[in-house]
């Protein structure tokens, strides 16, 4: 968790969907969240996130108020990146069913829509290694499908049936589920310590974050 | 916000759950729903922005002047909305008439409004919303309404308004009485509260959930008399998740214009300096109707119980 001292700082996209609910978190946890609404409310931030909501709406957003390229320049900078549902659609190098170009940040291929309708969204349990030994009860909401996870990136978390649902790469991070519509606030946790590491100098990624390391401080409260 | 359940016992792959009903109406938020008559106008709506479109038969201002019975779109043009766009599809079903509601269902719209205004089937129960797995959004005027239709299982709910008269005096009247009814809540003692709770006609449960959220248990978006993007903004700022709009744009003289420039404001709701830049060149709005002309037989609002 963030310590007292340097805060850190989380911006939260909010130009449509549920990006209160990450703010509430995020709050919880004890670090400061900013609504991102236009470019200048980037500056200073240790990471992003791009919360659920509708992607063609949030995709049209990006572009009209100019915020695609300076938060492409910031994650290839370190900024980090977290992406959920419709996030994780604009994260995506390739989202062919998206009508606008999104972020193409993540060595993924996603599907929007991929487990149908409304009356197909489902809850589900997954078991992630990096959040800790307990069960993630996951909420899927016309989610989309991570359908192929590219060199680049690795899968974090998958469906029974081995469906790719959450992948990281260095800082960037995209789940096809809504960890900010539960309690469980161990996925928020881990992002924050991505967004408080492992920047170094060059704006490169450590690599050293994914593999459990201080898993065993994420268990729930 | 859903509980947790983080025990592991819960089946694989859970559908139509309260988490992921009330949750695609948090997806929604910040958002613009726009009533759509034709797959062309739907379209136009996901080409604006919209976050989800509305498919009915005829919009309010049409249903209002042509008079009749309103009853659910034909499935065959909610079927053809639903192939045209990729962004969740709406449509509406009489008050009380579980099997529009069943048909909605079954045809794999996204969201059943259940909506007054069409024209009730039932004058004394709305539809069991709970028996069903697609999610139910609900018109209210009061915090009682709200909290007897999230009793019955509505999973979203939007104040009413006056549906097409592009007059916002009636959505302002209920979404402040929704939130003075709150802020009364939470003035009160707890023991007072089984007594608020009949007086307002609401579950005692979801009352006390009410006070101790310091807002609904679901989302709340602003409806009925949308006309402008300072309209949208002023219901966002009243305390709105987020808008209905239909007659507001189809009755102005560029509704595609005007549907993009809702869409902005909504957004950017607290900034005036860019509600008035989305505003400039949107051409003639709709000309609205003042309520002292409408019949009181003939008020939208009243029709729900």
């Amino acid at each position: 968790m963030a310590g007292k001292r340097d805060m850190t700082t989380i911006g939260v996209l909010a130009l449509q969907g549920d990006f209160a609910e990450h703010i509430a978190i995020l709050q919880r946890l004890g670090a400061e969240a900013v609504s991102v609404r236009l470019p200048e409310q980037l500056d200073g931030l240790d990471g992003l996130i791009i919360p659920g909501g509708e992607s063609t709406t949030i995709g049209r957003l990006l572009h009209q108020w100019k915020l695609l390229e300076p938060i492409r320049e910031l994650a290839g900078d370190g900024l980090a990146v977290w992406g959920t549902c419709a996030g994780a659609i604009l994260l995506a190098e390739r989202a062919p069913d998206l009508d606008r170009e999104g972020l193409k940040l993540m060595d993924i291929d996603i599907e929007r829509n991929a487990f149908g309708r409304q009356v197909d969204s489902f809850e589900a349990s997954l078991s992630i290694s990096v959040l800790g030994p307990q069960p993630f009860r996951a909420v899927f909401i016309r989610a989309p499908r991570i359908n192929s996870v590219g060199p680049e990136a690795e899968a974090l978390a998958r469906l029974s049936d081995g469906t790719v649902v959450a992948a990281r790469q260095g800082k960037l991070l995209a789940t096809a589920f809504h960890p900010e519509l539960t309690d469980d606030e161990r996925f928020h946790r881990y992002f924050l310590e991505l967004s408080a590491n492992g920047r170094t100098s060059s704006g490169r990624v450590e690599q050293a974050t994914a593999a459990g390391e201080g898993s065993a401080t994420r268990d729930l409260p | 916000m859903v509980r947790q359940d983080g025990n592991g016992s819960a089946p694989e792959n859970e559908t139509g759950s309260w988490s992921v009903k009330s949750g695609l109406a948090q997806m929604l938020k910040g958002g613009v729903i726009m009533d759509v008559v034709t797959p062309d106008q739907a379209k136009i709506a996901e080409e604006a922005g919209a976050c989800a479109v509305m498919a009915l038969e005829r919009v309010p201002a049409d249903i209002r002047a042509d008079g009749g019975v309103a009853r659910m779109s034909d499935p065959e043009v909610i079927g053809r909305i639903m192939e045209t766009v990729t962004i969740p599809v709406m449509a509406k079903c009489r008050i009380g008439h579980l099997v529009e509601a069943q048909v909605l269902q079954a045809l794999g719209v996204d969201y059943i409004d259940e909506s007054e205004v069409l024209t009730p089937a039932d004058e004394r129960y709305h539809v069991h919303k709970h028996a069903f797995k697609v999610p139910f959004v609900c018109g209210c005027r009061d915090l009682g309404e709200a909290l007897r239709r999230i009793g019955e299982g509505a999973a979203m709910i939007r104040t009413k308004g006056e549906a097409g008269t592009g007059n916002i005096v009636e959505a302002v009247r209920h979404m402040r009485n929704v939130w003075d009814g709150i802020r009364r809540l939470q003035a009160l003692p707890e023991d007072e509260l089984m007594a608020e709770a009949k007086e307002l006609g609401a579950p005692y449960d979801l009352v006390r959930q009410t006070r101790e959220l310091g807002r609904l248990p679901v989302v709340n978006f602003a409806a009925g008399g949308v006309a402008t993007p300072a309209d949208a903004a002023l219901m966002m700022q009243l305390g709105a998740d987020g808008v209905f709009v239909g007659s507001g744009i189809y009755k102005s003289e560029d509704p595609a214009a005007r549907a993009h420039a809702i869409v902005q404001a909504v957004t950017h709701y607290q900034d005036p300096k860019i509600i008035a830049e989305v505003s400039r060149g949107l051409g003639e709005p709709m000309r609205g109707i003042d309520m002292n002309e409408i019949p009181e037989e003939e008020l939208l609002a009243k029709r729900g119980w």
